[in-house]
């Protein structure tokens, strides 16, 4: 075992023991680091599944697409070849009489359809492109409207356009959110290292004058923030996924008045190490922040 | 080997503790820095060990300059000493083993090497039996032999002292002079700054006698 691991090792141990030796201060520091992440990780998961929701909600991301009357069958093969090329996703075809019947069987419309000479819709495509980005949709959509025999292409880019501003303005204060919070987390950090590098000023003193390396001074406590920060994110993602379980009944009935099964996804464990690591991160910032200062003062 | 040539030390405010010392000491001898107080012992001590940088002139030890050396080479350096302070510098949230390890946990040690080579070290200035006290309970003169303890486990070239009995009756003075007076014989570079007189008549040491910061003998 080399001495570079041996001192790693050693100043993990160390960490833990600090986190140990005070158990009250390391509870409260922990709530307030939790608390510190729990806000923005919120917001990211509400985001999230606000944006699962844009996604399902039906005719949200479709594309209707209106073939001219005279449109044969050798054009609607066309107009599905190019759509197999073209759209990256699914997409149905509604012949027009399929179209009729349906009109047909809603209420009060029997007698008004059976009076027509003639059947006056016409065949249809329901695109559901792949990509659902507004500007993609957009794209698609022109690109539709110019093809043979397509009278008429319609999207409601006005819906998915509000939706996804909604989004991006959400995205947008959860970014300032995160940032000042994150803020917070390293202020935390900070201030909790600079006390410890006062209280052990006779230690590093002392380790110093025998030879230990500034690294050597520094390491236990960098990981302390980090172990610090990493366990106030793991706490986050459970004060997250509680709010998120008090939620789900109100949810799911809010979603069943409206006929749809939404229910809110929680984090997964990619997320959660994401945010534990995200906190560990902070926590050694701070701890690299405070530790230079202090130390500088003990020189 | 330790050669000074025109060694200077100046502080902020003009005062110049040590001025033009030229000196050298073979690998292997004991030496007494002696002089009134306020000569310069010290600082000449901390020159030596690398706690003060000098102003001007050459100190090299053990063939390396310590007046050009970098800031990140020091602790490297130091590792090579043994320093033992008139005020000891002692840990007291920590026992006697666990202040004893604490130049091998710098060092890297295996925890389990590094214990064995501290209670050696404490068996040999006769605290083996109180390694789990914690320091504060100990007497001046053990937390003196555990200072020393603490100095001598890395099995340095050099073992520098600044005033060791300084605080201690005459009786633990003798006990620790006789320690440094062990480490010399089996080869081991003594290099001490004291104003007690007694160690010339017991070990007849060469002496560096300092006046005013000037090396006069």
């Amino acid at each position: 075992m080399n001495a570079w691991f041996i001192q790693h090792r050693a100043a993990l141990a160390a960490a833990f023991r600090r986190l140990w030796a005070t158990p009250l201060n390391t509870l409260l520091s922990l709530i307030v680091i939790g608390i510190a992440l729990t806000l923005p990780a919120f917001g990211y998961v509400a985001l999230d599944n606000l944006r699962d929701l844009g996604r399902n909600a039906s005719g949200v991301q479709q594309i209707s697409l209106f073939m001219s009357l005279e449109a044969s069958r050798k054009d609607v093969g066309e107009i599905e070849n190019r759509l197999r090329q073209a759209a990256n996703g699914k997409w149905k075809f509604v012949p027009k009489e399929d179209a009729l019947k349906r009109m047909q069987s809603s209420e009060g419309m029997a007698e008004i359809v059976a009076s027509l000479p003639r059947n006056p819709l016409p065949d249809a495509f329901i695109v559901e492109p792949a990509n659902t980005e507004p500007e993609a949709l957009e794209i698609l959509r022109k690109e539709i409207a110019g093809w043979p025999k397509v009278a008429h292409v319609q999207l409601d880019s006005a819906w998915v356009k509000r939706f996804d501003a909604f989004l991006r303005l959400g995205k947008l204060a959860l970014w300032m959110l995160a940032g000042l919070f994150g803020a917070g987390l390293v202020a935390v950090t900070f201030n909790t290292i600079r006390l410890q590098v006062m209280a052990q000023s006779a230690e590093i003193e002392v380790a110093r004058m025998i030879g230990a390396t500034d690294g050597f001074i520094r390491r236990p406590f960098y990981y302390f923030g980090a172990l610090q920060g990493a366990l106030g994110g793991l706490l986050a993602a459970v004060l997250v996924l509680a709010a998120l379980r008090l939620l789900a009944g109100p949810v799911g009935e809010l979603a069943a008045l409206y006929g749809g099964n939404f229910s809110l996804r929680p984090p997964g464990v990619v997320e959660t190490l994401g945010l534990a690591s995200l906190g560990a991160f902070l926590g050694w910032l701070g701890a690299q922040l405070s530790v230079s200062l202090s130390l500088r003062k003990l020189d | 080997m330790i050669e000074a040539s025109n060694l200077t030390k100046r502080y902020p405010g003009g005062l110049e503790a040590v001025k033009d010392a030229s000196f050298a000491i073979e690998a292997g001898q004991m030496v007494l820095i002696t002089g009134h107080s306020g000569a310069g012992k010290t600082t000449l001590v901390k020159l030596i060990s690398t706690i003060e940088r000098p102003t001007s002139g050459s100190l090299v030890v053990n063939g390396q300059n310590l007046s050009a050396l970098g800031r990140s080479a020091i602790p490297h350096v130091r590792r090579h000493f043994g320093l033992v302070f008139q005020d000891q510098k002692l840990l007291f949230d920590r026992n006697a083993l666990e202040n004893v390890l604490l130049p091998l946990q710098i060092a890297g040690q295996p925890r389990r090497e590094a214990i064995r080579r501290a209670q050696a070290a404490l068996d040999k200035v006769g605290l083996l039996a109180r390694e789990k006290a914690n320091p504060i309970a100990l007497s001046g003169g053990e937390q003196q032999r555990l200072a020393i303890a603490r100095a001598v486990v890395n099995r340095p070239t050099i073992l520098i002292a600044d005033e060791p009995t300084g605080n201690l009756d005459t009786d633990s003075g003798m006990a620790i002079l006789d320690i440094f007076a062990d480490f010399h014989r089996v080869g081991v570079t003594v290099v001490v700054a004291t104003h007690d007189q007694s160690w010339i008549e017991r070990y007849h040491p060469n002496v560096l006698r300092l006046d005013h910061g000037r090396v006069v003998a």
